[in-house]
């Protein structure tokens, strides 16, 4: 057993500081272990959120040491032993407290898009899709919505876009939804316009956060930004707008 | 009189507590049905604990084998189920679970798909034929997502990080729901005419469960506080396979999918012991030898199951006998095997999520070694007793549906019918709330009496100098559920049980939560405490009274089934003294349903095939 020191950011929006919490570690110990053991020893006003506890919900999201992470999924011993462990909330969003932020701008965004539509049932009553059809959607439907990806994402953390960029999370919901075999919508006009498809500079960060290992950036994003270019770049329809109007 | 004029209040004609499956599917037919409704959970949207089902929902498709009809989807939960389930609610399961299912896909769900492209379906433990509509094994996140995105399309109103204190009555109606924003501490009052309870079970009343954090039985509790009444509530569902190894991730659950695609259980002498503890009932439709077990993997439709797809109940009594008798894992629990079964790559694209598990949280490599499993608390067959169509309760105006209601699984669940259950339960909630609005005549009113007393006690826990530690108690509480009222019980220890659940109720009224009511984990685990303290008596007392072991009830002092056992449920109420258990005669099975849940199954396939080609 050993003893381990934890940072942990304690206040609201306006103010707050980093307090410091000693606990006993034993083994297979994940970061969220070690908040709710500080809870029921030192400080039971600790406010983080969690429900699974395995990975599976996306809830407990936090910053540990500088990155984004699930903290139950987060092993203790993968952090050394040498190091503190620095724990606050998601810096993209406004701190309710402690370790809570406001996450309730990502729900907005996806009621701004456009809803699934599905095209009539063959005759039969069923819907048929091949699985090799489907297994590219069901890459991005394996999302959990811990927000990892909106925390790291350039656009929203660094540059504040947040009108301007739907954010990772909601590139893929996007492409989930126009990769799939049934739906009939067309989104790509509002994926350009109202999504910001142009404002990812594709640096794959989305991806290397995504818990779920979902290649956010090469299989989601790029693909959409091609669909808007074909629609809105494509050089022979330029020409053709330009010369017949 | 306290004035609560400054209290927040919300107005919608149907409340509907919980955000899982059962809650969603509830409120998207309260809006179908043109009603004002609005959700009320205690995490975020999309969070729920339908996120964690992993294998599959349960509907007769067809699509993977034939064979299938609801008859035989009803036959086998009849049977999984030990009789005790309400006969009418089987049938409507049965028969709507596929219209459900193919609705989801309507919704954008993308389930796995068969060769030639329809919904596939996977073998479950007690379903006679592979019949669990499934997405890898995250199926109940596809469920949930799918909800979502359309229900916020569909014009309910979604209250998230929001906690249900008490159900305000007119009278007898029900007529609002007193609650507290988690992120503010401050109290909100909605006034409304139904209220659908979807708020799960209370497996958080022990230390090893599957369940999260906000498994604490709230609606149990604030249904029975209304005047509800709680049936078969002593039928508690341990699922076999629990992680047991690390410590901290104890009781998670490893998917009934593993064994359904070929898992094997073994014990320290590496035998494959559940060849053992084959019941007498499933003995003609068990396989006897590994080798038709293996006949049965591999698609040979005249070989029989094998027995590691036994009911829950009997898999997790026979883990918990090998460990008793020195055959255990070194951790506490025994084997179970994929590894030598599946090749590695196909265990990671039907497992994907279990191995994700595994490897992160355990650092074991499920393709390369078997993993450590035990039994782990997971879900609660009994709930608020509901009329089988309408899902309201005793009180007017009050429903339930999903976990927290009661009668569909009698007293075992089988794994793929919880699912299953929620989207065919939650939307006849939803008609039933809604067609009771639509009757109601009189307006109703709040009394504000019932709101002072509920702000006062809430508040008293932040109020008061000194008191107990909140995590402490709730500790303690599922210590002694866990050694007095767990996978099995006798006379003695459930005596116990409640002589230690009556001072750790002492404790709970004197809990003391520090700080302010922001965000304040402290505090809401106090005011959940309640709950379970509530549920937790219910499930003994309910536990003391039924004197046979069924299905997830094991009575060591009372073996194996009795047949007056069928003859009542158990009922627990409020009465005027405290908690009331009584047993509650059942009717007699409608015959036509007595006759296919009792049919060989020989004699029933042969039925379907007849109806088959004369219709």
């Amino acid at each position: 057993m050993a003893k381990r020191t934890f940072n942990i950011w304690r206040g609201d929006n306006s103010k707050g500081k980093f307090e410091s919490y000693e606990i006993e570690i034993s083994p297979g110990m994940v970061v969220l272990d070690a908040i709710h053991k500080i809870q029921v020893e030192l400080a039971p006003d600790l406010a983080c959120r969690w429900n699974c506890k395995a990975g599976k919900c996306g809830s407990c999201s936090v910053e540990i040491n500088g990155f984004p992470k699930l903290s139950c999924m987060t092993r203790m011993n993968s952090i050394p032993e040498e190091n503190d462990v620095t724990i606050r909330p998601l810096k993209p969003f406004p701190v309710i407290k402690d370790l809570v932020s406001d996450v309730s701008w990502n729900y907005e965004q996806n009621k701004k898009i456009a809803p699934f539509k599905p095209k009539p049932r063959d005759a039969d009553g069923n819907h048929r899709m091949y699985q090799e059809d489907i297994d590219r959607v069901q890459e991005f439907r394996k999302c959990i919505e811990c927000y990892l990806c909106q925390t790291i994402c350039h656009v929203i953390r660094d540059q504040g876009q947040k009108e301007k960029f739907v954010g990772p999370r909601f590139m893929i919901r996007l492409a989930s939804l126009e990769m799939h075999p049934l739906d009939v919508a067309d989104r790509i006009p509002a994926i350009k316009n109202d999504h910001g498809s142009g404002m990812c500079n594709i640096t794959h960060c989305c991806t290397d956060v995504c818990p779920e290992h979902i290649r956010i950036t090469d299989n989601a994003i790029i693909p959409l930004k091609e669909r808007v270019v074909d629609r809105y770049y494509d050089p022979i329809l330029w020409l053709k707008r330009k010369i017949f109007g | 009189m306290t004035d609560f004029s400054d209290i927040q209040t919300i107005e919608h004609d149907i409340i509907i507590i919980g955000a899982g499956g059962a809650g969603l599917r509830a409120a998207i037919e309260c809006s179908a049905q043109g009603k004002n409704s609005g959700v009320v959970c205690k995490s975020l949207l999309g969070k729920a604990h339908t996120v964690m089902a992993e294998g599959g929902m349960a509907a007769s498709l067809g699509n993977a084998d034939p064979r299938d009809h609801w008859k035989i989807h009803f036959r086998d939960t009849m049977r999984g189920g030990k009789f005790l389930n309400q006969w009418r609610m089987a049938e409507i399961h049965a028969k709507e679970a596929p219209e459900r299912v193919n609705e989801l896909e309507e919704w954008g769900a993308v389930f796995d798909r068969t060769k030639s492209g329809l919904i596939n379906q996977r073998n479950f433990g007690g379903h006679r034929y592979p019949r669990l509509a499934h997405v890898g094994d995250r199926t109940g996140l596809e469920l949930i997502r799918t909800l979502q995105d359309h229900g916020i399309h569909q014009g309910f109103d979604v209250h998230m990080e929001c906690t249900a204190l008490t159900l305000l009555k007119d009278g007898d109606n029900i007529s609002g729901v007193l609650a507290y924003w988690r992120d503010s501490g401050r109290f909100v009052l909605f006034k409304c005419k139904a209220v659908i309870l979807a708020t799960g079970g209370a497996g958080k009343a022990w230390h090893v469960t599957s369940n999260s954090w906000e498994y604490t039985g709230d609606g149990l509790a604030m249904g029975y506080n209304a005047g509800a009444e709680l049936m078969d509530i002593e039928f508690v569902q341990f699922h076999p396979t629990g992680m047991v190894w690390p410590p901290s991730v104890k009781g998670t659950l490893v998917t009934e999918g593993v064994r359904g695609d070929g898992g094997i259980l073994l014990n320290n002498k590496n035998e494959r012991f559940m060849f053992d503890y084959i019941p007498e009932k499933f003995a003609a439709e068990t396989a006897d030898s590994e080798e038709e077990s293996n006949r049965w993997l591999n698609g040979d439709t005249g070989a029989r199951r094998p027995p590691e797809l036994l009911t829950r109940d009997v898999v997790a009594r026979a883990i918990t006998t090998e460990v008793k008798e020195g055959r255990g894992s070194p951790h506490g629990g025994v084997f179970l095997d994929i590894a030598s079964r599946v090749p590695a790559e196909l265990i990671k694209k039907k497992l994907p999520s279990m191995y994700h598990q595994f490897k992160e949280l355990a650092e074991v490599d499920i393709t390369k070694e078997p993993m450590e499993v035990g039994p782990t608390t997971h879900y609660f067959m009994g709930g608020l007793r509901v009329d089988h169509e309408t899902q309201e309760t005793a009180v007017p105006g009050l429903f339930a549906c999903g976990e927290c209601a009661a009668g569909l699984h009698g007293a075992n669940r089988l794994g793929g019918n919880s699912l299953s259950d929620l989207i065919v339960f939650g939307k006849l909630a939803g008609t039933g709330a809604s067609q009771y609005v639509d009757s109601l005549s009189k307006s109703l009113a709040i009394n504000q009496e019932q709101v002072a007393t509920g702000i006062r006690e809430a508040t008293s826990i932040l109020n008061r100098e000194s008191g107990k530690n909140p995590y402490l108690i709730h500790d303690d509480l599922q210590t002694v559920m866990g050694n007095y009222a767990g996978i099995v019980r006798t006379e003695d220890d459930l005596k116990k049980g409640l002589t230690e659940l009556a001072r750790i109720k002492k404790d709970i009224e004197q809990v003391k939560a520090p700080g302010a009511s922001q965000f304040n984990p402290g505090w809401n685990e106090a005011l959940d405490l309640s709950s379970l303290m509530i549920v937790s008596e219910a499930v003994t007392m309910a536990a003391l009274e039924r004197k046979e072991s069924r299905g997830g009830h094991s009575r060591l002092d009372y073996p194996g089934e009795d047949s007056e056992g069928l003859k009542y449920n158990v009922i627990v109420s409020k009465g005027e003294n405290g908690m009331e258990v009584r047993r509650e005669p059942r009717d007699t099975p409608p015959q036509e349903l007595s006759r296919i849940a009792n049919a060989s199954i020989d004699d029933l396939e042969a039925e379907v095939v007849r109806e088959r080609n004369n219709g």
